[in-house]
């Protein structure tokens, strides 16, 4: 059902566990099939300098946060805004088709946690 | 990798035993005339599945002429099911219930959309039907009720004989899918009170693509196809002949080892039940005592089936959930939500179906091997850290 690759990162996940003072946090899940992922990054030079996620739900949910966490670490806040839920179902080689939209979320859990950076940028600007 | 396979999906299906192949081996190429030719040859494959309608019906307490043979427990359960509706000159009532299998549940669905209309009854949080809302539910114009003998999910145990009774004495039909329980306990169809029983051999070491159908004597459906007159015109077709035999040894070779298995099934599941219930946030999905011998279903909480399916698999363990992500559909199973899981929970669901060749062994390398995998989900699961 899943190519080795998927399996490798279920298997051997990078990047898990939580930031406590992150610069921003996301959460998304699936109201669907109830998968939940959170995401935490840290910010520095407008560079994401470390990332880190927690996730409920199948391989394929723990597999695309690993792989989420993988490609944009290291990228700006923009380059990694880039990054949709397909460029991570493609840079895992594929995924079964039924699990594309249910499963494969840790993009949008991204845009939420770089939503949530911003936020805090501008509040502490005007303070 | 894998250097030991433990197979515990026996409620998915079962390998054939030895003893059933070798019986099916003759009538590939040895014995292969067909049963409805008036030849020597095809006299004497017509002989043999008399014999294993006889032994399928000493099975069930019943007799010979009751028994027909079917493709396997989809095909009965719609034979009775739709050849009921089909007999009645106008629409009329059904009644079922919420946590039966698609094979039943799909094809009341298709006759609503037929003008029938239909009832599922709720189950209690351990998956029972009380036979009281049966009784509710019959109207003047009920014509079949049809109420699992097992869930095939949660191995819950339904109360099918009260509820036969019910049904008997308001004269209306009762058919039972019957294929988790056949060759797993003792079943008597006079007993239950059944007018329909369906029953599939690969649940119990026989072949797949081969079930039967008990319909009781006096009762009439109108066959789903036209054909000749095979299985009196029920099922028309040519017999298949080796699965037909196949049935007939694995249904008397189950039966008459169900003392012995009932027993060694019942003591493994409960140790398998008490060793997973003890790592933690685990609970115990369906009866804990009205449930099948080898039916062990929980819910780790906090993580997701499938996660729990894929690790278990590189272990060598086989196993099956209820989760959405591995059923295929986006939706938890429907037996988890009735017995009113909430998603999460649902979400979490293993099933482990014990059977012939199971041992402590068994057990002892799931419980050494399941608390890692759990504890290893639980550390990236974001509801763990929030609980």
């Amino acid at each position: 059902m899943y190519n080795d690759k998927v399996m490798e990162h279920f298997n051997n996940p990078r990047n898990v566990g939580e930031i406590p003072d992150a610069d921003g946090v996301g959460e998304t899940g699936s109201f669907k099939c109830g998968d939940t992922m959170k995401l935490y990054i840290k910010v520095k030079n407008d560079r994401i300098e470390d990332i880190k996620f927690q996730t409920f739900g199948c391989g394929a949910a723990i597999a695309s946060s690993s792989m989420l966490t993988e490609m944009v670490k290291g990228k700006t806040v923009e380059e990694a805004a880039q990054v949709t839920n397909q460029d991570v179902a493609d840079e895992l080689g594929g995924l079964p088709p039924m699990k594309l939209h249910c499963s494969n979320l840790a993009a949008d859990a991204l845009q939420n946690a770089i939503a949530d950076y911003k936020d805090h940028k501008i509040k502490q600007q005007s303070l | 990798m894998k250097s030991r396979l433990v197979y515990m999906d026996h409620g998915a299906t079962t390998p054939v035993r030895k003893e059933v192949f070798d019986a099916m081996i003759p009538f590939f190429q040895e014995q292969y005339g067909n049963p409805s030719s008036l030849h020597t040859p095809g006299r004497k494959v017509r002989q043999a599945v008399e014999e294993a309608r006889e032994k399928t019906a000493r099975a069930l307490g019943a007799g010979a002429e009751d028994i027909y043979f079917t493709a396997g427990g989809t095909e009965s359960n719609n034979i009775a099911l739709r050849g009921a509706a089909k007999e009645r000159a106008k629409p009329g009532h059904i009644i079922t219930s919420s946590v039966e299998h698609h094979a039943v549940l799909d094809v009341c669905q298709d006759l609503e959309r037929e003008g029938h209309w239909v009832t599922y009854l709720p189950v209690d949080q351990d998956g029972l039907v009380d036979p009281e809302t049966v009784k509710e539910a019959i109207t003047g114009d009920t014509f079949i009720i049809s109420i699992m003998a097992a869930n095939n999910e949660i191995g819950t145990l339904q109360p099918i004989r009260e509820i036969g009774s019910v049904a008997r004495d308001c004269g209306i039909l009762f058919h039972t899918d019957a294929v988790q329980v056949v060759g797993q306990l003792p079943v008597d169809v006079n007993d239950l009170n059944v007018d329909f029983l369906s029953l599939a051999a690969h649940k119990f070491n026989g072949p797949k693509g081969i079930g039967a159908l008990y319909m009781k004597k006096g009762v009439k459906v109108d066959p789903l196809y036209r054909g000749g007159s095979q299985e009196r015109k029920l099922r028309p077709g040519t017999e298949n002949v080796p699965g037909v035999i196949g049935l007939g040894r694995a249904v008397e070779l189950a039966v008459s080892e169900i003392p012995g298995k009932q027993k060694k099934l019942e003591y493994l599941r409960d140790r398998l039940i008490e060793g997973l219930i003890g790592i933690g946030d685990v609970v115990l999905n369906g009866h804990p005592q009205k449930r099948l011998p080898g039916n062990v279903n929980v819910s780790f909480k906090y993580i997701e089936g499938e996660s729990v399916l894929l690790s278990l698999d590189m272990e060598g363990i086989a196993a099956s959930s209820g989760s959405a992500c591995s059923s295929g559909s986006l939706e938890p199973s429907h037996v988890l939500s009735a017995i009113g899981l909430d998603h999460p929970t649902a979400h979490g669901s293993v099933r482990f179906s014990l059977g012939f060749g199971n041992s402590e062994e068994d057990i002892d390398y799931v419980l050494e091997k399941a608390p890692p995998i759990v504890e290893r989900l639980r550390s990236m699961s974001p509801t763990y850290h929030a609980r």
